[in-house]
Parts: structure tokens; C-alpha cells; sequence
């Protein structure tokens, strides 16, 4: 499947299991994400997996059960079940700049265009737009604001730390 | 007032840009008009009864001169030549077109203004005082603290999609709250540091109106100003996480605050707010300091202290002048200076309306009596806050020429009224011809003055837009199997001393309505224990059985 990732189109090899999809019984090298739940109660399995695993959050899911493995995780995906609930922006910025993960963050579910701005300066740096929208279209709408009042993943400090004379 | 730097302006610019390729996106069909839906709700763009509804925002009420002429202007090109002030003091334009909506951003834009996050679920215009920067009893100026919430709060990543829509108040006026910061979801008092040193701020939470309405309770009682910024945060992150998203009616913070209980959201929200509090988002002294200097006070005249009451138009025989000393006339804090209150509350016009010419008139009065600034209440009325006291005959006889000069300000006609049946989908009933016609039934203005000062609010549903809850008479538009019905509330009010009206009994159909407020008036008339007693004051002695009897009769239960 096609993504956006750091800016660029990207073909993802992840298949999102559900918690009643097998894992490749043969030990086939097929990169999964999983739910928190099933990370939680098989992670010894997931562990010993050949393929890479990540772990799926949706917008209810606490982050701590998660934190002691952010490290070992191919990615996190944080899934938007409807664009209009913003859960996943603190999710997104919590993982970021209070738990310091630093690998693949993905948007994915009810993903498009308008929201990308918004989830970008969040943290996150993939895409899986929601099928049947134009990825290409998509790109552009990074940079259709380029001021930021805010700090982000893209801007250190707040804008009125960066004004002329401001001082930092 | 606050002058854009060369990033505000951009933002604006660029906004105007990325909605005209929505609008373009749209009008192609590359977006369906459930996935436009958010994004022109963002942009202030409803879609009402008859046609799209545009909401410009107008932070904390303050308009240049000029910029009231760009809206006089939008009204009279894209719309049918007049516009709606709103109780957020916004403006709203009933009638533009789709296609012209990107143009008339342009244009907003290129006065400094916008209409960014006036409608969907994010954080609001932030709203004020409406004597912001001139009361005599405030303590500290509240607007450079609105603009620097309106700048945290445009385009905040992390909170474009809150379980509902967010709004914000602030008061620089500890002992007299004209900006109802009570019934917000987040109300901000500045007060005295116990300390000694710096204002700092209460702040209060889950506040509102709507269906079911909530006076809000303090989270912090003292907050330094540097931490405001980090201390908003921490409380819109605990509700974008924990607000309800399963109910659009419980979806407000105040649902949130009475479930978890005021003492457990906070303890969230601190611990949230100890994360968070030493990093960037710490206000500087420069910044708060280059903001504040935006709203020096203007250049004014060195005048002697007049006390108009007692001049010569306080006592005028012209009914009209004496009244409108009286009623429309504010306190300025410099000697020889008053706010006027020019009410948009004309008999016989919809609440809050004013035409393009008015527009125009009102930029050129401020211009001539008031160094060019024009404050939107949240009342819905509008104030020159620079007049010089020895020039209000003149003002007013200038306002008389077109209709501007009502004597009605917190007079019973001075109403809040929503948009109601006439234009909105959701309404039950009309609030706008109620409004109408109580404004002509008690036109007389030696009526109005014996009344005194008592406030009437009209919503035509539930989710109460015209604050009927914090009327002193407050009016309730419902659906009574399919005819237009009014529930008639008693005994609310928005300031210092809050609280939510009751429903006083059965509903009254259209043509009881207007009978049945004229029938509270008389009760309280005939019975105050004099002209100082306020008609909230003896609600509150006596109760609302006088009222139900003499509504009801004796045998009528509620
Ligand atoms: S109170 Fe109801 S009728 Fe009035 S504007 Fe609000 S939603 Fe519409």
C-alpha cells in the first residue's frame, strides 16, 4: 500500500492484523501492526515474530501499558476511527515529546488531506490516507500555513519566542 | 488596538488561500460535503436554513474603524446589505454565496481579520469585557490576554478536533464580570496576587449554557500570568482525551467537570500541567510587554470631570437625550471621557442587525468622537468606548439620523434574541418577531425607566444561543406537538452574582408570549418594595410564586 512517510510517497509492507487474524503460521517474514491489547497478551509471540511488528493505539488506549517497549517497535499507528475525533493529536504529541519515541508514527483510518497539517505539526510523520482519496493531492497540504503560532514536531518554540526581539 | 506583525498577516493570507482551494475542491465534487462539512466549519461557514451562514470573527469585540467599514462593505456586496452581530461579538452574514465566500476572506484579510475557528469543534473567538481598557473599576486590562489566547489558540494542532466546540472568556474586572465569564468553558478573572506582586489569574471551568446549563467552578485561584498558556493546555489536553465523544449533548467540558467531579479533574489537569509547566509555553515578559503596548490608551484631552447626569443633557426635556445619558452613557476611567452604548435594538428591528449605511455611520462617529475604535458586546450592541462627555448631545443627535440613537441599553428592550426559526435549522419557534414585538410593546421610554434595569433573552431551542438561562426573564423557543411554543424563564444572571433561571410553568403558544412577560412585569411593579429594588432583587426575595399565580391562576401546577 502506498503512504505518505517524511514527505514522500513510500510503499508500506505493514498488514494491520485484527486480534482474531493469525499470525503467518509458517513464520513467513510479513510485517504486522496489532492492537495495544493483543501486544499486551501476546508479546512474547509478537516478540519472536520474523516479520516487523508494530503496535496499533486507538484513541482510547493508554500509553503506559506501551512505554516500557516503544523501543522495540517497528511503529506505532494511531488509528482516527472518524477524522473528527481529535484523540489521536495528544496521543501523537504525548508519545513524541513525553515518552521520546522517535520511530514511524502513523496516521491511519479516517486519514485525509485537511488533517494532515494539524497531524504533522503533532508528531506524526506517516500517512495511510484513507483509500480512495489522492495521495499525490495530499502532499501539498503540508505546506499551505507556514506560520506557526504554536511549537510542534516542525517548529522548536512558539512563535512568541521567535519573534524579533523576543529572546529565547 | 493589536496591529498585526508580518506573521499575523501572512496567516491570514495564506488561510484565505487554503479555503478558496477547498471551496474549489468542493464545488469540483473531489470532496464530498461531509468531508467540507469540518473544514468550512472551521472557516465560519454554516449551512443554515436557507442558504450559508458566514461568521467573521472579531477578537474580544474590538474593531478599527476601518475595519467596520470592510464589513459594512461585505454586507452591502455579498449579502443583502446588512449583517448580525452575535452574543460571541462576531458578526454574521446570512446570505453570502459559496463561491464569493473565498473573495470576501481576501478581504477580511486584508483589514486584519479572518474568520478562523467561529464555528466546529476548537477553541472559539476568545470574548471580554466590552469596557475592556476603559472601566473605571477594572484592574487590569484584559485584551492582551485575549490576543495572546487568540494567537496560541488559531490553528492549535493538537486541539482542531475537541469533543465539541470550546469557548473562552476573560474579565479584567473582579468585581463587576460583563463578560459572563461564568458561563464558559473556561472563564478567566484577573485579580490581586495575595502576594502582592503581578495580577494573576482565577481561572474557572465548565461553565455554559445550552440544554443543560452550568455556572463554572474555580480550578485555580491564582495563577501567574506567565503560566497561562501551559495551565489552558493542560486543561484542553484532560478534555480532548477524556471529554464524552459518544454524545454531542454530554460533550461539553462542563459534562466532563460534573462527572469526574471538580476536585478529580483537577487533579488531572495539575498533573498534566506539573509536565508541561517550565517548557516553552511560559509566557515572556517581552512578548506580554510588546502585546500590552498595542493597547496603550489613545492620545486623550486634559478635560475637567463632568458629571452628566446632572448636565444640562442628563436633564434635558428631551426625553430621548435624558435617557440616553442615562441608559447608554458609561464610566470612562479618564476624566471628561464616556463609553457610549449605541443599541442596536431599534422597535421593530431583529436584535443585533445593523445595515451596511449604520456600519458606515458608526466607523465615521468613531472616527470623529472617538479615535476610530467600535467594541461588538456580547449583548449585541456596539459602543464607541473614547467619547468625550462635553460632545454626547452632538453624538447622540448624530446617531438620531439613523435610527442609532435607542435609549434602551439594560433597559427590558436591550434583549439578547438568537437567530431562531427565521434562520436556523435546529430552532423550535421565532425568537426574532418575539423580540420584535416586545420591543414595541414597551417602547415607551419613562416605561423602561420605571422598569429599570432588568434583561431579557430569547433562544429559539435548547441549545440556547439567546441566553435564556441567565436572562432575568428569559425566553424559551419549544416544539409543542409541532406548533411554536414559549417557556418563560425567571431569574437568571451572567455577572458577579450567577445563576440559572427557572421555567416558571406551562408554555405559552405566540400569542400568549408577549401578554405573559408584560404579566411579570406587572407583578413586580405592583409589588417591589421600591424603584431600587431590582426586578432580579425581588425575584430573588420573594420567589416565583407571585409570578405563577398571577400567570396561572391558583389552582395551576408547574
Ligand atoms: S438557540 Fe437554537 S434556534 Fe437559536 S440559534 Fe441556537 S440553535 Fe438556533
Amino acid at each position: 500500500m502506498e503512504i505518505i512517510k517524511r514527505g514522500e510517497i513510500v510503499t508500506s509492507t505493514f498488514v494491520h492484523l485484527g486480534d482474531e487474524d493469525a499470525l503467518p503460521a509458517d513464520g513467513a517474514p510479513m510485517d504486522v501492526t496489532v492492537t495495544l491489547a493483543r501486544w499486551q497478551s501476546e508479546r512474547q509471540a509478537l516478540r519472536a515474530h520474523p516479520g516487523a511488528v508494530g503496535v496499533r493505539l486507538s484513541p482510547d488506549d493508554e500509553l503506559e501499558p506501551l512505554l516500557p517497549d516503544l523501543d522495540a517497535l517497528a511503529l506505532v499507528a494511531v488509528e482516527f476511527p472518524r477524522f473528527t475525533d481529535g484523540r489521536g493529536y495528544s496521543l501523537a504529541r504525548l508519545l513524541r515529546e513525553r515518552h521520546g519515541y522517535r520511530g514511524e508514527l502513523r496516521a491511519v483510518g479516517n486519514v485525509l488531506r485537511d488533517q494532515l497539517f494539524y497531524m504533522h505539526r503533532c508528531g506524526f510523520d506517516a500517512f495511510e490516507l484513507q483509500p480512495g482519496k489522492s495521495i499525490h493531492d495530499a502532499l501539498s497540504a503540508f505546506e499551505e500555513l507556514s506560520v506557526r503560532y504554536q511549537a510542534g514536531a516542525d517548529e522548536p518554540h512558539p512563535l512568541f519566542r521567535r519573534r524579533v526581539g523576543s529572546g529565547m | 488596538m493589536y496591529q498585526y506583525d508580518i506573521e499575523d498577516q501572512r496567516l491570514v493570507e495564506e488561510r484565505a488561500a487554503q479555503f478558496r482551494g477547498q471551496v474549489q475542491r468542493r464545488l469540483e465534487g473531489s470532496i464530498t460535503e461531509d468531508e467540507f462539512k469540518p473544514l468550512r466549519l472551521q472557516n465560519g461557514l454554516y449551512m443554515q436554513l436557507h442558504a450559508y451562514m458566514l461568521r467573521v470573527a472579531i477578537p474580544y469585540g474590538l474593531l478599527s474603524s476601518t475595519q467596520l467599514r470592510k464589513l459594512a462593505h461585505i454586507a452591502r456586496v455579498y449579502d443583502k446589505g446588512y449583517g448580525h452581530f452575535s452574543t460571541r461579538q462576531n458578526i454574521q452574514y446570512n446570505w453570502p454565496k459559496l463561491a464569493d465566500v473565498p473573495t470576501i476572506l481576501d478581504e477580511l484579510a486584508s483589514v486584519q481579520m479572518h474568520a478562523i475557528q467561529t464555528s466546529g469543534n476548537c477553541i472559539r473567538n476568545t470574548t471580554s469585557d466590552h469596557l475592556a481598557g476603559v472601566a473605571p473599576d477594572e484592574l487590569e486590562d484584559p485584551r492582551p490576554y485575549c490576543e495572546v489566547i487568540r494567537q496560541w489558540s488559531t490553528f492549535h494542532p493538537e486541539f482542531a478536533f475537541l469533543p465539541r466546540k470550546f469557548k473562552i472568556a476573560v474579565t479584567g474586572t473582579p468585581d463587576d464580570d460583563r463578560a459572563a465569564v461564568r458561563f464558559h468553558d473556561i472563564g478567566i478573572r484577573l485579580v490581586q496576587d495575595p502576594a502582592g506582586g503581578e495580577h494573576c489569574f482565577e481561572i474557572l471551568v465548565g461553565g455554559g449554557m445550552g440544554r443543560t446549563p452550568h455556572i463554572a467552578k474555580v480550578i485555580r485561584e491564582f495563577l501567574p500570568y506567565e503560566d497561562l498558556l501551559s495551565y489552558l493546555e493542560a486543561i484542553l489536553r484532560v478534555y480532548n482525551r477524556y471529554g464524552r465523544r459518544d454524545n454531542k449533548f454530554k460533550a461539553r467540558i462542563k459534562i466532563l467537570v460534573s462527572e469526574l467531579g471538580i476536585d478529580e479533574f483537577k487533579r488531572q489537569v495539575d498533573d498534566e500541567w506539573a509536565q508541561i509547566r517550565d517548557g516553552g509555553l511560559k509566557l515572556l515578559r517581552s512578548e506580554i510587554d510588546r502585546i500590552k503596548a498595542n493597547f496603550a490608551p489613545p492620545p486623550y484631552r486634559e478635560l475637567p470631570p463632568h458629571d452628566l447626569r446632572l448636565s444640562a443633557e442628563g436633564l434635558s426635556a428631551d426625553p430621548s437625550l435624558r435617557h440616553f445619558v442615562r441608559n447608554n452613557v458609561k464610566a470612562h476611567r479618564q476624566p471628561g471621557y464616556c463609553a457610549v452604548v449605541i443599541s442596536l435594538k431599534a422597535p421593530g428591528r431583529p436584535p443585533g442587525d445593523a445595515s451596511d449605511t449604520q456600519m458606515d455611520v458608526v466607523a465615521e462617529l468613531a472616527d470623529e468622537f472617538g479615535f476610530g475604535r467600535i467594541v461588538v458586546t456580547h449583548t449585541q450592541n456596539l459602543v464607541l468606548p473614547d467619547v468625550e462627555q462635553q460632545r454626547v448631545a452632538e453624538l447622540h443627535a448624530r446617531l438620531r439620523e439613523h435610527e442609532l440613537h435607542t435609549a434602551n441599553i439594560g433597559t427590558l428592550t436591550d434583549s439578547i434574541c438568537c437567530p431562531g426559526l427565521d434562520f436556523c435549522n435546529l430552532a423550535n419557534a421565532r425568537s426574532i418577531p418575539v423580540a420584535i414585538e416586545l420591543g414595541e410593546r414597551f417602547d415607551r421610554l419613562d416605561y423602561l425607566a420605571d422598569l429599570g434595569e432588568v434583561s431579557l433573552k430569547i433562544s429559539g431551542c435548547i441549545n440556547a444561543c439567546g441566553h435564556h438561562h441567565v436572562g432575568n426573564i428569559g425566553i424559551l423557543g419549544i416544539d409543542k406537538i409541532g406548533e411554536e411554543a414559549y417557556q418563560l424563564v425567571l431569574g437568571g444572571s451572567p455577572g458577579n452574582d450567577a445563576s440559572i433561571g427557572k421555567i416558571v410553568g406551562r408554555a405559552f403558544n405566540r400569542a400568549q408570549i408577549v401578554d405573559a412577560v408584560q404579566t411579570v412585569l406587572e407583578v413586580y411593579l405592583r409589588d417591589r418594595e421600591d424603584a431600587n429594588e431590582r426586578f432580579i432583587d425581588y425575584y430573588r426575595r420573594v420567589g416565583e410564586e407571585p409570578f405563577k399565580e398571577a400567570l396561572y391562576g391558583d389552582h395551576q401546577e408547574g
